[in-house]
């Protein structure tokens, strides 16, 4: 992999996003990137926790993944949903016991052999800027080998990436800020 | 929208703390603040690379005590969807969402104010056509959120809430009222400075942000534990907004510049090297 290049100008810093974001970025159906009655939909849900293992009611999160062949969308609708267009995107805030629910599919791998995963990003009164991580389907298991993120990550930290499959199908994701198993969290090159 | 409700940095239950927060006085934070911006410097001065975001681990801010991971972030080169990021456009948001002074029967109370600017990336690229979503207090520092139970007035013609596209050069512009600052609960007497909170996307989703613009010359800034958690006083003055003659209409508004840089895209230098093979 090469050098990312510099860059020219330094980014603006982020801040948190306060406790009172609650009537301006949720938006409806914004946690179904698919209808409940479409044929493919799973449900995507779990809790937030803080370090000391408190639930945190006051997060938000966005998703944002392929469709269920690995396409990446690219059409709008993101926010104003026309309930057909597969837009990609997902925004919830958690409820009052710090529990999320998306209504998606599960993305296909974008390129062959790759393990699919779906991006999040997540917010909250007391976090003081954005975090990014990854959460992976669990089944493909030569895949999640491969995956050179999985690959870097010891096996305990590695586990917190990966959702579970329960009985019904859906993935469940739980996202620790801190504390044991605390999530893994992300950064990208070009940040500063 | 969220009818969510918990005790904490609202008034709504005022005797109650957050279990994170004390009953520290502002004297103590600020002393805390002081030394670890002066830890900082000597950092820099040592050779350590300049901060450019906040810390997430900043113990004045109490809320941030059991809200941030302790282990560093873990670098990844990212894949194919995270070099792509959500489409937004005309169908999303319809072009008045823009004015924030329009949305009532009534004029808000206030001093109508213009935000304008540009959003860039971090090669100084226009981010254009993406979505870019405000929200912030009214003139006498109230949220419409129910949580904000501060004894100040709400304004029957003002929600607070706006949202635009990013033109072709990355441009946009908000018309609505000068919010003020707010009091909260992270010790006792702890006033926000006054600021418009900013949401942003660009061209990759590893560019996402969530950010605040604050106004030139606010008294508050020295006090304030989220603003002053970005250590580094060059990246604090990046979220102040500058006043700008030229934005400012005849008898209409004053108004403000405020460009916002986002990190760099991957895209371009990933499928150049990914041509190279």
């Amino acid at each position: 992999m090469a050098q990312a290049p510099e860059l020219k100008l330094v980014p603006t810093p982020g801040q948190t996003i306060g406790p009172f974001y609650g009537y301006a970025l949720p938006f409806e159906k914004g946690n179904e990137l698919v209808n409940q009655a479409h044929p493919a939909a799973v449900r995507l849900h779990g809790v937030v926790y803080d370090g000391n293992g408190e639930v945190i009611p006051d997060s938000m999160l966005e998703i944002w993944q392929a469709d269920e062949h690995g396409n990446v969308a690219s059409a709008d609708g993101s926010l104003v949903r026309d309930g057909y267009t597969f837009t990609g995107f997902g925004r919830v805030p958690v409820d009052n016991v710090g529990h999320y629910t998306f209504t998606t599919v599960n993305p296909g791998p974008t390129e062959e052999g790759k393990a699919p995963f779906i991006m999040l990003t997540v917010f909250a009164r007391g976090l003081l800027n954005r975090l990014f991580t990854r959460i992976y389907l669990p089944e493909d298991t030569e895949a999640l080998a491969n995956d050179p993120l999985l690959a870097s990550l010891p096996e305990d930290r590695r586990k917190t990436l990966i959702a579970a499959r329960e009985e019904d199908g859906s993935l469940r994701f739980d996202i620790r800020l801190q504390g044991e198993d605390e999530t893994v969290f992300l950064s990208y090159p070009r940040e500063s | 929208m969220s009818t969510q409700t918990a005790p904490d940095e609202s008034f709504e239950n005022a005797h109650v703390l957050d279990p994170a927060a004390s009953t520290a006085s502002q004297e103590d934070i600020s002393t805390e603040i002081r030394d670890i911006h002066e830890a900082y410097r000597q950092q820099v001065l040592a050779g350590a690379k300049e901060e450019t975001q906040p810390r997430v681990d900043f113990a004045p801010y109490r809320s941030s005590l059991l809200r941030h991971p302790t282990k560093n972030l873990h670098h990844t080169d990212p894949e194919t969807i995270e070099l792509h990021s959500p489409a937004f456009g005309q169908r999303d948001v319809h072009i008045l969402e823009s004015d924030l002074t329009i949305q009532h029967n009534g004029e808000p109370i206030g001093e109508r104010i213009v935000v304008a600017g540009r959003v860039l990336d971090g090669d100084g690229r226009p981010v254009a056509g993406q979505l870019i979503e405000v929200w912030q207090a009214n003139a006498a520092g109230r949220y419409v959120h129910k949580r904000d139970q501060h004894p100040a007035p709400i304004d029957p013609n003002f929600t607070g809430v706006g949202r635009a596209i990013t033109g072709p050069n990355g441009e946009y512009s908000f018309t609505t009222i000068k919010p003020a600052p707010y009091p909260w609960k992270n010790h006792h007497n702890a006033w926000r400075p006054a600021h418009i909170h900013f949401s942003l996307f660009g061209t990759d989703f590893t560019q996402r942000m969530i950010t605040q613009m604050y106004f030139p010359g606010d008294p508050l800034f020295a006090l304030d534990p989220i603003y002053q958690a970005i250590t580094d006083q060059k990246a604090r003055d990046r979220l102040v907004a500058t006043y700008d003659h030229s934005i400012t209409s005849h008898e209409w508004a004053t108004g403000y510049n405020w460009d916002i840089v986002l990190t760099g895209s991957n895209r371009t230098w990933m499928e150049d090297e990914e041509g190279d093979h």
